[in-house]
């Protein structure tokens, strides 16, 4: 790989994608997984981030794109570090998920795909997470948070502010 | 982590090994595990497609198709691969089985994928993952890399001369690629658009190879089969109803949770008894019995036992056993507003009909629930959730219509409180739009 993917992607994160693309019988199944996983790392897809996919999987940047729109996970802006994301469907709704929605709003301070000013936090409704029985739910990145109530909320988003302050201090290696 | 739940009435077949650290292989072997996908390398295709077939194994997906007829459809001789691959992509609101099979039980899941490779002869199966569950997802992960280092998977299986890999795969959300075709789609790496059938996933698949596709609760149930025997399988559920199902009660129920019932269980008991009733004492209303797709059904109306025919026969679905407990202080049009915007928000734009139809339905809804809506709306919203039915490639456009049709139809009442400018006599929250 040039340069420019070294400096795009840690090294990890490269090495993981260079194992991707031999993971299938077809290169292009790596698409999906490889354009979550560079999000994971770099916040979002850049357009950068896009054409390094691109070319690892060998397709059109274009291709990356018609692709990567389809699915709600990816996006091209950056979120907040902490992506709280709030389920209301059905099940949820039930068990107070607006309630709790209306509390993040409050206590971040940002609506629907909102940022903090800090970076820290954006938000989401989101749609069922399969946490239907262990409702209203929500997902934090990728961590569940089951059974919750709107007093919860400020010992959430303590606690992740509380992490990204400590993961300031000591940067990424 | 989520919470297990247990009721005396539960029969423990598929759920038999969760909360006992059966995720390391080590002890899901203790347990009896891979014995099963032994056997089956011992007999041999055609008997184990004979034990599924008798063992009445319907799809857990929903669509309920019998899974050994299933395997039965792919052609013994073809010139490609052939590939079995296990949706995981749960994503129906009201289901969350298959959160607990993962995280509990990964390698029911592998040894399922085995044995239904095994029964058609493929090489290789795919298990898919929906995005959100990236930590079930590590989870399956370690399993596939502790079956390999096992010998289990691999290019000689149990010691055998036969080949079996498997690759795990994540999704990046998408309810539509739940749908057999479009979840191929995505594994090649596309949008997750669905195929035109004929040719069927058995004949024309995967990579264009013949693909037998399984929810992830039917797989995780194929081992049990096996190390039951189909007979003993079978007799657990109801006529023609094999085994149990892992039934999501969610919504309004005191206990809600996950519980494993024989098939063809009391849906009344199971909201009364196991699920120990409706919260806080309230009244039902009303309760949508197999995920969000599926019409509702009234209080009077649920005195049926729980298997594919009977819900069937009261009008509705089994679809994916999460039954959705709705009390008498919850507004319909407000639920049905709820369920139309999932579905208009997943739609994939394909078909006109449902990308229209869902859409239109989305905004009579808003606009009734806000109490803008006019007679002739009521009417208006049926003929459009009608013209859906049927008129799509896959199945979503009839799985938004459904219930849309069921609450228009049994809670006409309700949608006539919301006419001319009346408040809605329970709203608070005025629906968020999403984008």
């Amino acid at each position: 790989m040039n340069q420019e993917t070294i400096t795009l992607f840690s090294p990890k994160l490269a090495a993981r994608l260079d194992a991707l693309v031999l993971k299938y019988p077809l290169r292009r199944s790596a698409l999906i997984p490889m354009l979550l996983y560079a999000q994971d790392e770099i916040g979002y897809l850049s357009d950068a981030v896009v054409a390094e996919v691109a070319e690892r999987i060998g397709i059109t940047e274009l291709d990356v794109r018609n692709v990567a729109t389809y699915y709600s996970m990816l996006r091209f802006k950056p979120a907040g570090k902490y992506n709280v994301q709030v389920c209301t469907n059905i099940s949820c709704m039930l068990r107070g998920a607006y309630d709790l929605y209306e509390r993040f709003q409050e206590e971040l301070g940002i609506g629907h795909k909102g940022v903090t000013a800090d970076g820290v936090f954006s938000l989401e409704e989101v749609e069922c997470i399969g946490a239907c029985c262990w409702a209203p739910a929500i997902q934090v990145n990728y961590d569940f948070h089951d059974e919750l109530t709107p007093g919860h909320v400020p010992g959430i988003v303590a606690a992740y502010r509380g992490r990204a302050q400590s993961e300031e201090k000591v940067p990424h290696a | 982590m989520p919470r297990l739940v247990s009721h005396p009435d539960e029969v423990k077949i598929v759920t038999r090994r969760f909360g006992k650290g059966a995720a390391e292989i080590d002890r899901y072997i203790e347990l009896g595990g891979y014995a099963a996908a032994k056997k089956c390398l011992a007999q041999g295709p055609d008997w184990i497609i004979n034990e599924m077939k008798a063992s009445g194994l319907r799809g857990r997906g929903g669509a309920g198709f019998p899974a050994g007829m299933k395997w039965s459809f792919v052609p013994k001789q073809s010139a490609k691969p052939k590939y079995v691959l296990v949706n995981g992509d749960e994503s129906e609101p009201g289901t969350c089985k298959d959160h607990l099979i993962f995280l509990h039980d990964p390698h029911a899941v592998i040894e399922g994928t085995i044995i239904a490779g095994l029964a058609i002869g493929a090489k290789m199966g795919f298990i898919y993952l929906r995005g959100e569950y990236r930590y079930l997802l590590e989870i399956m992960e370690k399993a596939v890399a502790d079956a390999y280092a096992k010998g289990f998977l691999g290019s000689k299986i149990f010691g055998s001369d036969t080949e079996f890999q498997v690759i795990t795969q994540t999704g990046a959300g998408a309810y539509e690629v739940g749908e057999e075709s479009a979840l191929m789609e995505s594994l090649e790496g596309k949008r997750g658009v669905p195929r035109i059938k004929p040719p069927f996933p058995a004949v024309v698949g995967l990579y264009g190879g013949p693909t037998v596709i399984n929810n992830a609760e039917t797989i995780a149930s194929v081992p049990h089969v096996i190390e039951m025997g189909a007979a003993a399988y079978a007799a657990v559920g109801s006529p023609r109803n094999g085994g149990t199902r892992l039934f999501g009660i969610s919504g309004h129920v005191e206990r809600p949770g996950v519980y494993e019932l024989p098939m063809g269980y009391n849906l009344k008991k199971m909201i009364y008894e196991v699920a120990g009733g409706v919260r806080g004492g309230r009244k039902l209303k009303a309760v949508v019995p197999g995920g969000s797709s599926t019409p509702v059904l009234l209080p009077e109306e649920i005195d049926i036992g729980m298997d594919f025919d009977q819900v069937g026969k009261a009008g509705s679905m089994l679809g994916s056993g999460g039954v959705v407990v709705i009390d008498d202080q919850t507004c319909i049009v407000e639920f049905a507003l709820r369920t139309i915007s999932f579905y208009q928000h997943e739609s994939c734009g394909w078909c006109i009909p449902c990308r229209e139809g869902t859409d239109w339905l989305k905004k009579s809804l808003t606009r009734f629930h806000a109490g803008f809506g006019e007679a002739k709306d009521i009417d208006n919203i049926q003929y459009l959730a009608e013209n859906m039915m049927g008129r799509t490639f896959c199945p979503l456009g009839d799985a938004a219509a459904m219930p849309t049709l069921g609450f228009v139809k049994k809670f006409r009442k309700e949608f006539e409180e919301h006419l001319n400018g009346k408040p809605c006599p329970f709203a608070k929250h005025p629906q968020v739009a999403m984008v």
